[in-house]
């Protein structure tokens, strides 16, 4: 067995399969970094969102606090949830402009529930870096973004500015007419 | 160090008995007291001293600062504002904290632009260049988690919109701002990672800053004519000349940094950090600290998100490529008349896209907004457009470095370090 370990020419004949060696070898690095991902990985992945966090799924508001013409912000996973008691003029405008061109296409009756087009109910985060839109402002009477100038439409689309998409939709359901279930 | 044969002589018992088993006298000695340096040396040079007394500030008001600082969303405004009002001395080591970082920009700039000027990034000092651009790249990591720890409207937002840039990267953009955040926003999970962060990279900056005098000491100094040391004469020891010279900018430049600490400590910040983070609300106008301005201009001058983010990171990463792209002979502007043009305009462009980022994209550069014309997406008379060209310029300087190194003809270079203080005009 020495002599097979300390042979320098194992490639001619003799013991075996002369890539056995290599084998060992290659076993072995892949085993350390094996060792060494298993290791690493939860330092890496405790940075994602703790299970107190994720827990904080969803959250129930009542809609009787809104005024027609006013939005009222609440907070959901950290993050503004934009609730919205649209007027019907704002809702004209808003289907009005299903057919301009848009640089996210979408139909203000796919920003609502069905029969729902009072409520717009949105994620307040600008889908350019984040920031909050400010109600009301902007050309389009929707929103304005305060950081980089993108401007938002009645239906929360995105009209001009450097954001690429409209503002999202969160998941949410209504459990009574006065009453929303987000998240 | 390089193959230089070091001069010092332990002079008692306990000195030759440490000599023989940790030469850490010997390293001080040949590294800052008998480290051959370039006689000509002008104050352009003073600049590294300056920024490792700008880090040793930063690390002892910092450390002092994290015994009274909380990093928790609920507390830490109130704690910065304890540390303003009760703590003894608290709104002094603040002070000095929060202007030392724009103290420590300040020189790095200026630091970084001498090496451009002078060509030390060139050859045989690439190594030590790229070192400068990792110290560079940690110095803006930490600024920006230090910003964010007073947890105020600036704070936050600046913490909304740098996070968010990872999120304009398809596929992997929302994993990993969800990964940075702890959260599906910027919260509290953010501000403990950031403190921890913000406490830890200076240290590894600390790290960074050895190697690159390691990597200093190799090939030794350059200097304003670029021209190699030839022979002993071109050379002036480390001590006194330079610890002299050294020392003298640091008081000048202390003297700077007092004013503002005492004078006028918030005018480097904004006031809207001193209202608590709201996550429900924008302020009407968030700018970053100055020192990235013209990052952030780069960014706004983009109307494509992806391509503006890439825009941004790729205006620092060019700087890692610099030694090849400015492959010119000639290592010092001195003696390349284009060149020296074009990195003054260079210096101009940075300073006007630092302008740029500090006022709103659409604001009009002349009048209120009855002069000009709309081209494309916006007025040509606005901020978004001069940033789209001082934009154009800043990559184009590289390309113009890398076309220059072929066609240029220089001037006239002096063939030693003694010679031009006898026959040649300074530049
Ligand atoms: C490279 C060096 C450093 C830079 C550029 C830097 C930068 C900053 C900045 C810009 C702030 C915000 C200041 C404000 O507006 O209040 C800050 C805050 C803070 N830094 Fe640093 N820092 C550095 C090193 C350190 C170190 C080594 C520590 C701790 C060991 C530290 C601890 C703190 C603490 C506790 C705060 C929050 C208190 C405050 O806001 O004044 N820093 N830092
Ligand atoms: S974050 Fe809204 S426009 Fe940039």
């Amino acid at each position: 067995m020495a002599n097979t370990v300390l042979d320098t020419t194992p490639h001619e004949a003799g013991h075996g399969d002369p890539s056995r060696r290599d084998f060992i070898h290659i076993a072995a690095a892949a085993g350390a970094v094996g060792a060494l991902g298993a290791a690493v990985w939860p330092l890496v992945d405790q940075m994602n969102p703790s299970g107190d966090v994720l827990a904080l799924a969803s959250i129930e508001f009542d809609l009787s606090k809104v005024m027609e013409g006013q939005q009222v912000v609440v907070k959901w996973q950290g993050k503004p949830v934009f609730v919205r008691y649209r007027t019907a003029k704002e809702i004209a405008e808003a289907v009005k402009d299903d057919n301009a061109s848009l640089k996210d296409p979408a139909t203000d009756a796919s920003r609502h529930k069905d029969g729902k087009a009072q409520w717009l109910i949105l994620v307040g985060v600008c889908t350019h870096l984040g920031c909050v839109p400010n109600f009301g402002g902007g050309s389009f009477g929707g929103w304005l973004c305060p950081c980089h100038g993108s401007i938002y439409d009645t239906s929360g689309r995105i009209r001009s500015g450097p954001a690429p998409r409209n503002l999202d939709l969160p998941e949410y359901a209504f459990l009574s007419d006065t009453k929303v279930k987000i998240g | 160090m390089s193959g230089q044969h070091s001069t010092y002589e332990p002079k008692t018992g306990f000195t030759r008995w440490l000599d023989s088993r940790l030469p850490i006298i010997r390293l001080g000695w040949d590294s800052f007291i008998d480290f051959p340096t370039p006689k000509n040396l002008n104050y352009w040079w003073t600049f590294g001293g300056v920024l490792a007394m700008c880090l040793g500030i930063q690390i002892a008001t910092g450390v002092v600062l994290a015994m009274h600082y909380t990093p928790d969303a609920g507390l830490a405004f109130n704690s910065v504002e304890h540390i303003m009002r009760d703590v003894n001395h608290g709104w002094m080591i603040r002070y000095i904290h929060a202007t030392g970082a724009s103290m420590f920009f300040l020189a790095v700039y200026i630091h970084m632009l001498r090496g451009v000027y002078y060509g030390s990034h060139k050859a045989p000092r690439e190594i030590l260049w790229i070192l400068g651009c990792v110290i560079y790249l940690l110095m803006m990591a930490t600024g920006f988690m230090g910003y964010v720890l007073p947890w105020g409207q600036m704070s936050y937002y600046g913490a909304v919109v740098i996070t968010n840039l990872f999120g304009a990267f398809p596929i992997i953009g929302k994993g990993v701002t969800t990964w940075l955040w702890g959260g599906f926003a910027v919260d509290n999970p953010t501000l403990n990672r950031f403190f921890s962060l913000h406490y830890l990279l200076p240290f590894m900056i600390a790290g960074v800053v050895v190697l690159h005098i390691w990597a200093l000491h190799v090939p030794g100094n350059n200097n304003p004519t670029g021209v190699n040391v030839k022979s002993k004469e071109d050379t002036i020891p480390f001590h006194p000349y330079y610890t002299v010279k050294d020392g003298f900018a640091m008081v000048c430049f202390l003297i700077l940094f007092a004013v503002f600490v005492f004078f006028m400590p918030d005018a480097l910040g904004h006031a809207d950090n001193y209202v608590p983070a709201n996550p429900l609300q924008t302020p009407a106008h968030i700018v970053p600290e100055w020192y990235f301005l013209p990052f952030y201009a780069i960014l706004r001058a983009v109307p494509d998100k992806l391509t503006g983010v890439l825009a941004m990171f790729g205006a620092v990463g060019v700087l890692f490529a610099l030694p090849w792209i400015d492959h010119s002979k000639v290592r010092s502007m001195r003696y390349r008349p284009a060149a020296k043009l074009f990195f003054i305009i260079f210096v101009l462009v940075c300073v006007g896209l630092g302008f740029c980022g500090a006022n709103p994209p659409d604001k009009p550069l002349f009048g209120d907004g009855g002069i000009g014309f709309t081209l494309g997406d916006a007025n040509l008379n606005s901020f978004v457009w001069l940033s789209r060209f001082l934009t154009a310029y800043y990559f184009a300087f590289f390309g113009i470095l890398f076309v220059l190194g072929f066609v240029e003809k220089p001037l006239p270079v002096p063939d030693s370090i003694s010679t031009p203080a006898l026959s040649e005009k300074k530049g």
